[in-house]
């Protein structure tokens, strides 16, 4: 998006942006936890909303398949199978809501204090091998080739240590899910001890 | 229909001059004449179907369906429930939380719409031209479950709720066999980016992927079996289950906002089968390999003969609808064909046959290139010239990296 495309580019981030802190104020603001969902799902999908207005196709729709069509429908299908009355109530008392505030604040002070210590480097400018010739947003190919272990991003000359790319990381995420769905499968089977009498019995 | 953006976005440039260049006005009437194009296929799609549905389920049922409306055949008779359906009283249960209850038929809308949006109706006659155009497409018409859920929980209703509850049941285990038999094609095809994919499959029927390998071949009908259920029709519908349900989500809903949920369900109807159409059938490609070859030069022929080229892709847009619609047909069809499933059936059809046929199928593709070009010599079994493109830009990022990697070290030996 450039600069000069002010009524496209600005006007929809300034939309966005509001959208989504607003709608993060209601989630913590509502009572009702379906509520919640419903305006986290407004918040998370005007985070993917600026991820697609700064040209990264792909982390906005990865955004929107894991937090909207993931995360937040299992939430919602967790409440709606345990909550005990339709319009489960979340009341906080007064001190609850002071504590939370000064932990937020707290927080948002930690952010903004470490963002502005952080020296941010220029944009790549996309010059490279790949990315040239490629138009804006087109993030996928260089993004997969660094999933496999090359950057043709990086220009060495430039001063950038060579790096093996995305792979390691990518091989020790899986891992720890494929650990996660261990443990998960563990932790739900059906005990033994209780399944054996009831097939004595109907044998 | 759709001219690409940046033509649109050039003509008004021009059009405009300098003064509000630096605005971007351009971009934005670009975009708005884009969004009303496509708000035209997203609201026609439902108009055309909803009477298509009452037809085909009147003479399966050896009836004749819709006969008065608009003469011949009935064909206006979706604009006169529609015209009935503005008219009538917009109900909100006072059990119901209102807020969630009236924005909830929006969320189905909307999300139905985005998916049309990266959907290209012809080569390069497409809204938003994106790198992982299937990847976004999946994303989004994944957030018309919320849609659907939020309508059951806030009705206030056990009806409502027990059909919102399966809704979601049903969506979180057919996404996976969903995202998985659309990965299919894209082993063979090498890119997400739909428009790409369409174009490969020119010249001729054999190069559709459905006929690419045994793999894809059996994953069209799964993909189709698991696109049908994530549109809920039947077999699948039991969100709605009239029988048991009521109405399901959508009992205490009236009027209008009833109305957009069918909206919803009929353009992701056309969605779904869209992209079957472009990741099996060969897109807008008609399969006849010479039609195929004429189209294919008249179209990139767009600086000679502007007419030529936009005639080649108005009939490559009515060969894609074709395809979708044939699609959208068949799960008519099936809705007045198959008896409605029960819920545990659903779920043991997804989680103990579709989730492992697909994954085999994704396997399978995977290791099908490298047996064909084990079994004739060949270096890579990948089509082109897209696989070759790509393995090209691998061998020359490695390349380059192994050749800076070597200037780095004799740089520091010379140090």
């Amino acid at each position: 998006m450039n600069d000069s495309n002010l009524l496209g580019g600005q006007l929809l981030f300034a939309i966005f942006a509001l959208a989504t802190c607003l709608s993060a104020v209601a989630v913590v603001v509502s009572q009702t936890v379906v509520r919640m969902a419903f305006w986290l799902v407004i918040s998370l999908g005007s985070t993917a909303a600026l991820f697609f207005l700064a040209d990264a196709d792909f982390i906005g729709a990865a955004q929107l398949i894991i937090y909207v069509g993931g995360t937040l429908i299992l939430l919602v299908f967790g409440v709606m199978l345990t909550a005990s009355s339709p319009y489960l109530k979340i009341k906080s008392s007064p001190g609850e809501t002071i504590i939370g505030g000064l932990l937020g604040l707290l927080f948002m002070f930690a952010v903004f204090s470490s963002l502005q210590g952080v020296e941010w480097p220029a944009p790549p400018t996309g010059d490279s091998a790949v990315t040239a010739g490629s138009p804006e947003g087109n993030t996928l190919r260089p993004l997969g080739l660094a999933l496999l272990g090359a950057r043709p991003d990086l220009d060495l000359h430039d001063g950038d240590t060579l790096s093996t790319g995305y792979l390691l990381p990518f091989e020790i995420v899986s891992v720890h899910l494929l650990v996660v769905l261990i443990g998960a499968a563990y932790l739900a089977r059906a005990k033994r001890k209780s399944a054996a009498p009831a097939e004595g019995l109907e044998s | 229909m759709m001219l690409a953006a940046q033509s649109i976005a050039g003509f008004l440039e021009g059009l405009v001059g300098d003064t509000f260049s630096g605005w971007g006005i351009q971009h934005v009437l670009a975009a708005a004449i884009h969004a009303v194009l496509l708000v035209h296929a997203f609201a026609l799609s439902p108009f055309l179907f909803i009477w298509l549905e009452r037809k085909v389920s009147g003479r399966i049922q050896d009836r004749l369906g819709p006969t008065r409306v608009g003469g011949l055949f009935g064909w206006l008779q979706s604009l006169a429930d529609g015209i009935k359906l503005v008219q009538k009283e917009d109900l909100c249960p006072p059990a119901a939380d209102a807020m969630l209850f009236k924005s909830a038929p929006y969320f189905v809308c909307i999300a139905s719409f985005a998916a049309f949006v990266v959907l290209p109706f012809s080569s390069g006659w497409v809204a938003v031209t994106a790198d992982c155009g299937l990847f976004i497409i999946l994303a989004v018409l994944s957030l018309e479950v919320f849609g659907i859920i939020m309508a059951g929980y806030s009705s206030g209703s056990k009806w409502s709720l027990f059909g919102g509850m399966r809704e979601a049941a049903q969506m979180v285990s057919y996404e996976i066999p969903l995202a998985i038999c659309a990965l299919v094609p894209i082993v063979a095809a090498g890119s997400l980016n739909l428009g790409e994919i369409g174009g490969m499959q020119r010249g001729g029927i054999q190069n559709w992927f459905i006929f690419h390998d045994p793999f894809t071949f059996v994953a069209f009908f799964v993909y189709f079996v698991v696109a049908t259920a994530s549109c809920k029709r039947a077999p699948f519908d039991l969100a709605e289950a009239e029988s048991e349900l009521v109405g399901g989500f959508h009992t205490e809903y009236s009027g209008i906002r009833w109305s957009f949920f069918f909206m919803g369900e009929y353009a992701s109807m056309f969605a779904v089968c869209g992209i079957a159409g472009i990741l099996f059938l060969g897109g807008w490609n008609t399969g006849l390999g010479p039609i195929d070859e004429l189209l294919y030069a008249a179209r990139n022929n767009s600086v000679d003969s502007p007419i030529g080229s936009y005639l080649a892709n108005v009939i490559g847009a009515f060969v894609f609808v074709l395809k979708g619609s044939a699609g959208v047909f068949v799960q008519i069809w099936l809705r007045w064909t198959l008896p409605r499933l029960r819920i545990d059936q659903v779920m043991t059809t997804c989680l103990k046959y579709l989730i492992p046929i697909s994954c085999f199928l994704f396997l399978g593709a995977t290791i099908w290139p490298l047996l064909l070009a084990t079994a004739t010599q060949r270096s890579s079994w990948t089509p082109e010239p897209l696989g070759a493109r790509f393995a090209a830009e691998v061998q020359e990022a490695e390349t380059t990296e192994a050749f800076e990697r070597q200037a780095l070290n004799d740089g520091e030996e010379i140090q």
